[in-house]
């Protein structure tokens, strides 16, 4: 109770930034809240499923330079029309690279996802027609000034929020969690596991797709270095500070891990070591994340 | 392509893979026997090429830099695994990567702190310091002979100490069933801290045999780590002969990638390394 | 040591805390932003065009037309994921006057989008992209470092005269390297010169092998590649170690020796390049800037701290005729656009694209040092193609 109710704190504090039109909170807590999309798509994965993917910051970079293809050569912006077709290419691109990968298990798996991840970003890294290293611009972004994009991505994130609860509530939820703690069991009690695991995917990447669509809709512009594995492996870092299995836990991680770059950077030279450190201290000390707090004041 | 230099391009990839395999070694030994994906591996040949070019510099001699740097970097292995990795084997996966790309940011500011940002050159000893012609028209230093030379050597050496010692039988035995070694009355605990200082020493190893054919830069580890990832897992994960194909097949597709399809040269790695798991799931040796 | 913006940041703030002091505070510090690499591959640039902007501000008595400076650095760590958000900080979260840095070329280009909708008056300190001054020129960009043409099209010109007619290109495939060799081929071809191949080196994978042994085979009169920092000092050597140094001679932009002499040794010896600068460049102008700088740091300058230490002298001349006031930013623009400096690297002033008119030298690695054998291209000026400012 005491944990929904601080939610809706949250995210009432979350809208209330809106109406103040400072130019940059409503950038810096724009950027935040993708943040916290993509870290609970990916927490469906890897907290509910038991699939720890390094693909997931591909969705994410299909979806972005989609809009910027939309944008640039057919003119196309409006969020009715570059939405779902954004939503759909990373949907089928979930489709074709978790069917492939998930005919491999653990290890395995997640080295499939990075090979996956590593092949998209060098095929838009090397390609100038794809922009090249440098990247490329939205030339029409979807959503007018910064307010706008604002208030749309904080709707997203409440919209996400209720659909993985709904999700993850119903009896497809369920299966999910009852494979990551034992599919043999699951699928001796007559589960189709595969597919289950593979709608699972499909519905991660596409939400990642979201965030990536945000996110380029907010700043107009893509660069390769948004997919790769050091993109995936920030989000699986921010699922895991936050706590994994929860859906709260990643909306956590994400604000931490926001502020602590904005603020540590100021704070000293070696900053990264201090998120090296935090990153350890939180394995080793809090394995249930910061949720793993609250949790053990509820 | 003519049989001459297809003949050389082979000599070009089984060289990159040897250098390969020996990062690799390590890593697949790490992760088959105490199941931890160590993503700091990276760091510790980053660490062994800045104590090559450090320990070299000061003292003029390469060999000096190993023999010091070697026991060095053990202890370093053994006291992280003491302070970090020991309280995580009951761990998933997860945890694992997480913290040990935790410790790959602490040594990057290590190495920062210590050595600063610059490029630095490290020379091959005096000795080796001749070149061999290839071909017509291109030579291969000595030095780089010796390092794919010094690389059969420990595969072999690996070999040996795997099939033939009491450590390796324990190292063979806890790769299959952990607990059945500890069943056995072998205190697990010290093999382990006993596998990963060496699994460190290899890797650092391998950075100090490099230095002089890679130069020392900030960041050298991260490149080489996701490919003996790669090499590892096409491998067969905690097969030290599966890692050997593994590498070689890694070095001789980058090689031909880049001559054959430059366009997609740098995708062709880790297209190889789907392909193979697509077709066996677990490596080349599962 | 490594250098601390911290304790230079505190440094300042006492010595302005004094002067406020004596004279009382007439005018608001100046807000310069940095956006520049402080950890990462690239943090050595970062820290020698920090300093060097430093450094010319001290040479000012720490102040541009009378205003205090107040520097505010952020560590962009080169990575243009996080670019739009760390420009953000600088311009609507610290409100900086004027926007300095960055040293990546994807980082400028997330920051162009920023900037020509912001207006925020911004000095590109070294990345090369030709956007930044071409099809992306904005009244309020300036750039005091090069172009990417600029470091390697005068390069052809000295090729062809040293009757290399049959050359071999070798590059990072990335947008610096990609860049560098259009322009080149560009002249090469022009003066009559053929490309036999062009060989795309994955970046920033310094793996050379196969490649060389294709250059073995092929046999071409030269080769010129476009390399940079840890993969040139590895390639130069590779090159020298396969044999091909004294066989086919090496020609590159200057990136491929810059700051990384010490770490080829003697694989560099007769390498020659192309730059707007060289260490050893005889004027009074750059004997001063480098014993200034080796004694307030304790390390060598190098071209990038020439950009940053011309950046803060361009500026205050600038500024200057303007009274100091960043906020009448279209005479400010008027009066960059009619600075001229003696740099270090020569007479130096800003083209209509607002790209840097500067010669371009011819350097020849000699005994272990960079030797300027000549000017390949004098007031070399960039053809911002694209650039709606030019007519």
């Amino acid at each position: 109770m005491i944990r929904r109710a601080l939610l809706v704190v949250l995210a009432l504090a979350l809208l209330a930034v809106g109406f103040t039109g400072d130019r940059f909170w409503l950038q810096f807590m724009g950027k935040a809240m993708i943040g916290c999309i993509f870290a609970m798509s990916l927490d469906l994965l890897v907290g509910y499923t038991g699939l720890v993917s390094l693909a997931h910051a591909a969705f994410f970079g299909i979806s972005a330079y989609l809009l910027a293809g939309l944008s640039n050569h057919y003119g196309l912006v409006s969020p009715v029309a570059t939405l779902p077709i954004c939503l759909a290419g990373a949907a089928f691109a979930a489709v074709v690279i978790g069917w492939l990968s998930l005919r491999a298990t653990g290890v395995y798996f997640i080295m499939v996802t990075l090979a996956f991840t590593q092949m998209l970003y060098y095929l838009f890294n090397d390609a100038p027609g794809l922009g090249g290293s440098d990247g490329l611009y939205v030339n029409e972004r979807p959503f007018s000034g910064r307010t706008t994009a604002y208030f749309a991505i904080w709707s997203a994130l409440v919209i996400v929020y209720a659909v993985l609860l709904r999700v993850l509530h119903a009896p497809f939820g369920h299966a999910l969690v009852g494979i990551r703690v034992n599919e043999q069991r699951m699928r001796s009690l007559g589960f189709p596991t595969p597919r289950y695991k593979l709608v699972a995917f499909v519905i991660a990447g596409t939400l990642a797709g979201l965030a990536g669509y945000l996110d380029a809709a907010l700043y107009g512009f893509v660069n390769p270095a948004e997919f790769g594995w050091r993109q995936s492996g920030l989000v699986l870092m921010t699922v895991l500070l936050g706590g994994k299995g929860t859906l709260h836990g990643p909306i956590l991680g994400a604000l931490l891990l926001t502020f602590v770059e904005h603020y540590g950077e100021q704070f000293t030279v070696h900053w990264n070591a201090l998120i090296g450190a935090l990153v350890i201290a939180v394995v080793l000390f809090l394995p249930r994340g910061l949720a793993g707090l609250v949790h053990a004041r509820d | 392509m003519s049989f001459s230099l297809f003949g050389l391009q082979v000599l070009n990839g089984v060289e990159q893979g040897l250098l390969l395999f020996l990062v690799a070694s390590g890593l697949t030994l790490v992760f088959g026997v105490l199941g931890v994906l160590n993503f700091a591996h990276g760091s510790f040949y980053m660490l062994g090429a800045y104590l090559a070019f450090w320990i070299s510099a000061g003292t003029g001699s390469l060999l000096a830099a190993v023999l010091i740097g070697i026991p060095v970097m053990a202890s370093l292995g053994f006291l992280v695994e003491r302070l970090a990795i020991a309280r995580l084997y009951k761990r998933d996966h997860l945890s694992q990567v997480l913290l040990t790309y935790g410790l790959v940011l602490l040594f990057n500011e290590l190495q920062r702190a210590l050595f600063g940002n610059d490029v630095h050159g490290v020379d091959a000893p005096r000795l080796l310091a001749f070149r061999i012609p290839l071909g017509s028209a291109q030579e291969w230093p000595a030095y780089r002979v010796f390092t794919a030379a010094a690389c059969i050597a420990v595969a072999a050496l690996m070999r040996q100490v795997i099939l033939k010692t009491r450590f390796g039988m324990r190292v063979r035995a806890g790769a299959s069933n952990a607990e059945m070694v500890e069943a056995l009355g072998i205190d697990v605990r010290k093999l382990f801290s006993a596998l990963f200082s060496a699994g460190t020493a290899l890797a650092a190893l391998a950075g100090m045999l490099a230095a002089p054919l890679t130069t020392v830069y900030p960041g050298m580890g991260e490149n080489v780590l996701v490919l003996s990832f790669v090499v590892v897992v096409i491998g067969g994960i905690g097969s030290i002969k599966g890692a050997f194909f593994g590498a070689m097949l890694v070095g001789l597709s980058d090689t031909f990638g880049k001559v054959l399809l430059p366009g997609l040269a740098s995708a062709m790695v880790y297209a190889v390394m789907a392909a193979v798991l697509l077709v066996r799931p677990r490596g080349l040796a599962g | 040591m490594p250098f601390s913006r911290r304790t230079f940041l505190g440094a300042t703030a006492a010595s302005v805390a004094a002067t406020t002091r004596v004279f009382g505070a007439t005018k608001a510090k100046l807000r310069i932003g940095l956006l520049l690499p402080y950890s990462g591959t690239y943090a050595a640039l970062g820290n020698n065009i920090t300093d060097a902007m430093k450094l010319a501000a001290g040479e000012r008595g720490g102040k541009l037309a009378g205003r205090e400076i107040e520097w505010i650095a952020v560590d962009d760590e080169s990575d243009p994921a996080k670019a739009p958000a760390n420009v953000n900080k600088l311009i609507a979260g610290e409100k900086v006057d004027i926007l300095t840095g960055p040293v990546h070329s994807g980082v400028a280009m997330a920051m162009m989008q920023i900037v020509r909708q912001e207006k925020t008056l911004t000095i590109v300190t070294n990345a090369g992209a030709q956007a930044v001054t071409g099809q992306l020129c904005a009244p309020n960009v300036f750039r005091t470092s090069f172009s990417n043409w600029q470091t390697s099209y005068p390069c052809a010109d000295v090729m062809l005269k040293d009757g290399r007619k049959k050359v071999v290109l070798m590059f990072w495939n990335y947008s610096f390297g990609q860049e560098s060799m259009a322009a080149f081929k560009e002249g090469f071809t022009k003066g009559g010169g053929t490309v036999i191949k062009e060989i795309a080196v994955p970046f920033p994978q310094t793996e050379f092998q196969a490649n060389l042994s294709e250059i073995a085979s092929l046999k071409p009169d030269a080769v010129f590649v476009f390399f940079a920092g840890a993969g040139a000092a590895k390639f130069v050597r590779d090159y020298a170690d396969a044999g091909l140094r004294d066989k086919v001679p090496l020609y590159g932009s200057g990136f491929l020796t810059e700051g990384v002499l010490g770490a080829q040794g003697p694989a560099a010896e007769g390498i020659k390049t192309t730059l707007h600068y060289a260490d050893s460049l005889d004027n009074a102008q750059n004997r001063k800037f480098r014993d200034a700088f080796k004694t307030a740091t304790g390390r060598e300058a190098d071209v990038y701290a020439v950009a940053g230490y011309d950046t803060v002298h361009a500026l205050a001349a600038a500024l200057e005729k303007v009274q100091g006031d960043a906020s009448a930013q279209k005479e400010l623009i008027a009066a960059l656009e009619g600075v001229r400096i003696d740099s270090p690297r020569g007479p130096f002033r800003f083209s209509k694209a607002h790209n840097p008119v500067q010669n371009v030298y011819v350097r020849q690695v000699k005994g272990g040092k960079e030797a300027v054998l000549g000017v390949a291209l004098k007031n070399a000026e960039d053809p911002a193609f694209g650039c709606a400012m030019v007519k």
